[in-house]
């Protein structure tokens, strides 16, 4: 077990956790406007306890929104990194098990999809979709599907040469079959690592989305749109935009861990079946 | 080790296998491993194949068994030729044909259970009965733990996991087994066992080897018969007594020269082969084997020695041999 | 005594985490000789050469015995001293001459580094001094060789290249580790034909860590044989082939195959090889043993000279 690995599943469990349990732990109705108390100060720079990271510039509890808002950005990564997994990993067996004519031709594909901006393939689909956070999945998925297929596609190259793999063809396994019985078991830990670097990219496209306004619906708490509607009085209060931003860096940061400390953990392994 | 019977097992006739290599920017060439090979094997009959690397010895049995495709000539197994059925029309006909890989890490798929790498072929061609009471009956008969099907191939040794590449070749009784190069990462203990192991499953399970190897000296033990390849062809083939004791090609001659005999006292002096094996990118016009041969005359840059009989069994392509 | 030996090793033990890869190894080499060091994998012979150059793999560790070569102890050097010595004094043949090789750099970039390195010629002195060397292997066009990339070349010439490069800086010591094994046997047999030619006209001393027992006959001047990380047996070649004294000396013997006989099946020597963990209290060939003491269970058997240079570990032996 490495320090990584160690940090990554402690910070991914504990966002899984809030997500879960998010809104029993919120104080407030995160989207409550109490024009009183806008913009309060969290405890430690002299607010009251009543909200404990103050409040945002419509007086909205920002630790409530907070916790709706993990909720948001743990299903957007989930969701987006699985479907992705779903689409490309079915076709990068498909390419590195057929080779040749097939290869070429999804992988053409492949780079030329890749070769599109992200950014700006994804404010384009948003635009073109509508709000909304199934929406952001699509639109990433769209987007992502093409790392998957690249990068499995690689392993599914190496390991069709291995013998056993010739092994199960001289049985006379179909190749549906090999690919679903003697491949994919042997990719499991290179998708499970891809996975969870997917997740981290996924939250930050969806924060990025909220705060161009092209994510999640306004009602929905995102820490996108928070750090968005936090900018504008950055000056007066800092928190409005700070706190969210730290909330998204820990998340980043941690899926990231999580991805490298998996990957340093499965490596010996992928080279022990090599 | 078995009598050749009238109508033989496996039959190729003129096979080739070429791969292309180059491609945009290079120009097209030609890898010609295999460039016209003719030869048959009987029931339970084991003919050792031997040859360096680059002879194209392995990617012969490859073609054999159709996991590579063939450029030319013909493939009979049983006498039905199968060298254009589609790999669909191929699968029943798999059960009669079966391969034993060389490296026994890598042919084993690390991230199942033996008993399911061994019971694989039985689930596959639907054979009917108790899989699991037969996949614990080979596993015993090729002498491995009875708890072994419950265990995954790292936790064996090399000999042991080879044990298990055996167990499921001849999981479907079949009739035909390729070994190649089966026993070359194993110490000559193990090999020793393995190759004891082989010729008693023979007689048991009715089996014909295509026994690949580079190594003479395990060739000797096991075949009855010896083809030597070079280059892509077969340039000597005999009963593997004659071929040992009285060999006809230079190369087969030179092959035999070249392995140190375990024994001090012996005078060993390595023949010198001008040059390293050529490359089968490009292949010598003439005899293939003329550039390094030591005994090459003109008419051997020229002419293609065809493979003639001198012998009971006895195939030799050379120009000078008689 | 007034020479020291070339290579002498006293209880050398190498640990790898809970295991003993060799078990207080006792070796000695004249200047000149070559002794070839048989034995199966995993009884300790390769580690035994890699403990002499310190490269051992990762977690081993020499956990006791001397190492001194021409009466230097090399245990007693820091790796700075390590380094100047390897390449030079003490040269090292790796068993498979492509990951022995960088694949990104020229083999004339790489193969005169220790010319320059120990030597201190200069690049250009260098290249000409590698061309000199290799032929003198039998390489006719050694300048283009230099040009070309690893995988360019023919397994033979890689390790051709690989030879010249342990020779070119006039070792005293040649630890060769399996050196033909990868090779196809016409390419062994002149690999085989140059060793022993510069043998014959260098003269050094060298360890030869083989399984081929055809190969040790032809090449050896001494053998010493390892089972279980322990020395079993040595003895000048041409006595331990007719009178081997260690019975698993004689069934490694007894199950040598040979391509000019076709031998009755051999069984073969019984039993497995055990892994020490710690210090042998037994024999440790006793589980594959014909001729099994009650003794064998009790104690290891030291090693016993048996005639002048004949040394036995085994019970059978220990009387005077």
């Amino acid at each position: 077990m490495n320090g990584k690995l160690w940090a990554g599943s402690a910070i991914a469990l504990l966002l899984l956790l809030v997500a879960l349990a998010g809104p029993r732990l919120a104080p407030h109705d995160p989207n409550r406007q109490d024009l009183a108390s806008v913009r309060q100060p969290p405890v430690w720079a002299g607010g009251a306890w009543r909200h404990p990271l103050g409040t945002d510039s419509l007086g909205r509890d920002i630790l409530s929104r907070l916790l709706w808002g993990a909720r948001v950005a743990v299903v957007v990564a989930v969701a987006s990194a699985a479907i992705s997994a779903l689409v490309g990993v079915p076709v990068a067996l498909v390419a590195g098990y057929a080779r040749g004519r097939v290869d070429t031709v999804l992988m053409r594909v492949v780079d030329v999809w890749m070769s599109i901006p992200a950014v700006l393939l994804a404010i384009v689909l948003m635009a073109v979709l509508g709000l909304g956070l199934w929406k952001v999945v699509l639109a990433i998925v769209i987007v992502d599907w093409t790392r998957f297929a690249r990068v499995i596609r690689g392993e599914v190259l190496a390991l069709r040469e291995k013998e056993f793999v010739e092994a199960a063809r001289a049985i006379g396994l179909h190749p549906l079959r090999v690919m679903v019985e003697e491949l994919l078991p042997n990719l499991v830990p290179l998708i499970i690592v891809l996975v969870s670097l997917e997740m981290a990219i996924a939250v930050g496209v969806e924060a990025l989305l909220s705060f161009v306004g092209l994510g999640v619906q306004a009602a929905t708490p995102s820490w996108g749109a928070m750090i968005a509607e936090g900018r504008g009085y950055l000056m007066v209060s800092w928190w409005g935009m700070g706190v969210p931003m730290l909330a998204l860096i820990v998340a980043v940061v941690g899926f990231n861990l999580l991805g490298e400390g998996l990957r340093e953990r499965f490596d010996p392994r992928l080279r022990m079946a090599a | 080790m078995g009598r050749t019977p009238a109508a033989p097992l496996l039959e190729t006739r003129d096979l080739r296998t070429y791969f292309r290599r180059g491609g945009w920017l290079r120009p097209t060439r030609w890898l010609r491993a295999v460039d016209g090979v003719s030869l048959s094997l009987g029931r339970q009959e084991t003919l050792g194949l031997v040859g360096e690397s680059g002879s194209g010895k392995t990617t012969l049995g490859r073609t054999i068994l159709r996991l590579v495709d063939p450029t030319g000539g013909q493939i009979h197994l049983g006498g039905q030729e199968i060298t254009d059925l589609s790999q669909a029309a191929l699968r029943p006909l798999r059960r009669r044909m079966q391969i034993v890989f060389q490296n026994p890490y890598s042919s084993l798929n690390p991230r199942r259970r033996v008993g399911a790498i061994v019971g694989q072929p039985l689930v596959v061609h639907r054979v009917p009965g108790d899989h699991a009471r037969m996949v614990g009956d080979l596993l015993e008969r090729v002498g491995l733990p009875p708890d072994a099907a419950r265990r995954y191939p790292h936790e064996f040794s090399g000999g042991q996991r080879q044990r298990i590449a055996i167990a499921r070749a001849l999981a479907l009784r079949p009739d035909l087994v390729v070994a190649d190069e089966i026993t070359s990462g194993l110490d000559v203990t193990v090999k020793l066992r393995v190759l004891a192991l082989l010729r008693e499953l023979q007689a048991e399970f009715r089996v014909a080897y295509l026994f690949i190897s580079h190594d003479l000296a395990v060739v000797r033990q096991v075949a009855d018969r010896v083809a030597v390849m070079y280059l892509g062809q077969i340039v000597e083939e005999a009963p593997t007594d004659t071929l040992f004791e009285r060999p006809l090609h230079p190369y087969t001659r030179v092959l035999q020269a070249s392995v140190p005999p375990p024994d001090p006292t012996a005078s060993w002096r390595p023949p010198v082969l001008s040059g390293d094996p050529p490359s089968p990118l490009s292949i010598p016009p003439g005899c293939r084997f003329h550039p390094r041969c030591p005994i090459a005359e003109a008419r051997c840059r020229a002419e293609v020695p065809a493979l003639r009989a001198l012998g009971p069994g006895h195939r030799v392509a050379c120009h000078l041999a008689s | 005594m007034t020479t020291a030996p070339a290579l002498e090793l006293r209880t050398l033990t190498v640990r790898y985490g809970a295991r003993l890869a060799t078990w207080e190894v006792d070796l000695a080499l004249d200047p000149g000789e070559v002794l070839g060091l048989v034995g199966e994998s995993g009884a300790g012979k390769s580690t035994v050469g890699r403990a002499v150059v310190r490269l051992l793999p990762e977690p081993g560790r020499i956990e006791a015995g001397a190492i001194r070569l021409h009466g230097r102890d090399l245990l007693g050097l820091s790796e700075t001293e390590m380094r100047r010595l390897r390449g030079a004094d003490l040269a090292l043949i790796p068993q498979d001459p492509l990951s022995a090789l960088n694949p990104a750099f020229r083999i004339g970039f790489q193969a005169t580094d220790a010319l320059r390195i120990h030597r201190g010629l200069t690049r250009d002195a260098a290249v000409a001094e590698m061309v000199r060397l290799l032929g003198d292997l039998g390489v006719p066009e050694a300048a283009d060789v230099l040009q070309r990339y690893p995988h360019e070349l023919s397994g033979g010439m890689r390790q051709r290249v690989l030879i010249a490069m342990a020779f070119s800086c006039d070792p005293t010591l040649v630890i060769a580790d399996e050196p033909t094994t990868a090779l196809d046997v016409t390419t062994q047999a002149q690999i085989l034909r140059l060793l022993e030619e510069l043998q014959a006209e260098r003269r050094v001393a060298t360890l030869f860590v083989t399984h081929d027992l055809g190969v040790v006959a032809h090449l050896a001047h001494r053998v010493a044989v390892m089972y279980a990380g322990c020395l079993v047996e040595s003895a000048p070649t041409g006595e331990l082939f007719r009178a081997a004294a260690h019975p698993y000396t004689q069934g490694l013997l007894a199950q040598v195959l040979r391509a000019d006989v076709r031998a009755a099946a051999s069984a073969g020597i019984e039993g497995v090889m055990p892994q020490l963990a710690a210090a042998p209290t037994a024999c440790p060939f006793r589980g594959g043993c014909s001729r099994r003491m009650a003794i064998c269970d009790e104690t290891m058997p030291a090693l016993r000279e048996v005639a002048p240079g004949h040394a036995v570990a085994c019970h059978l032996h220990q009387g005077t």
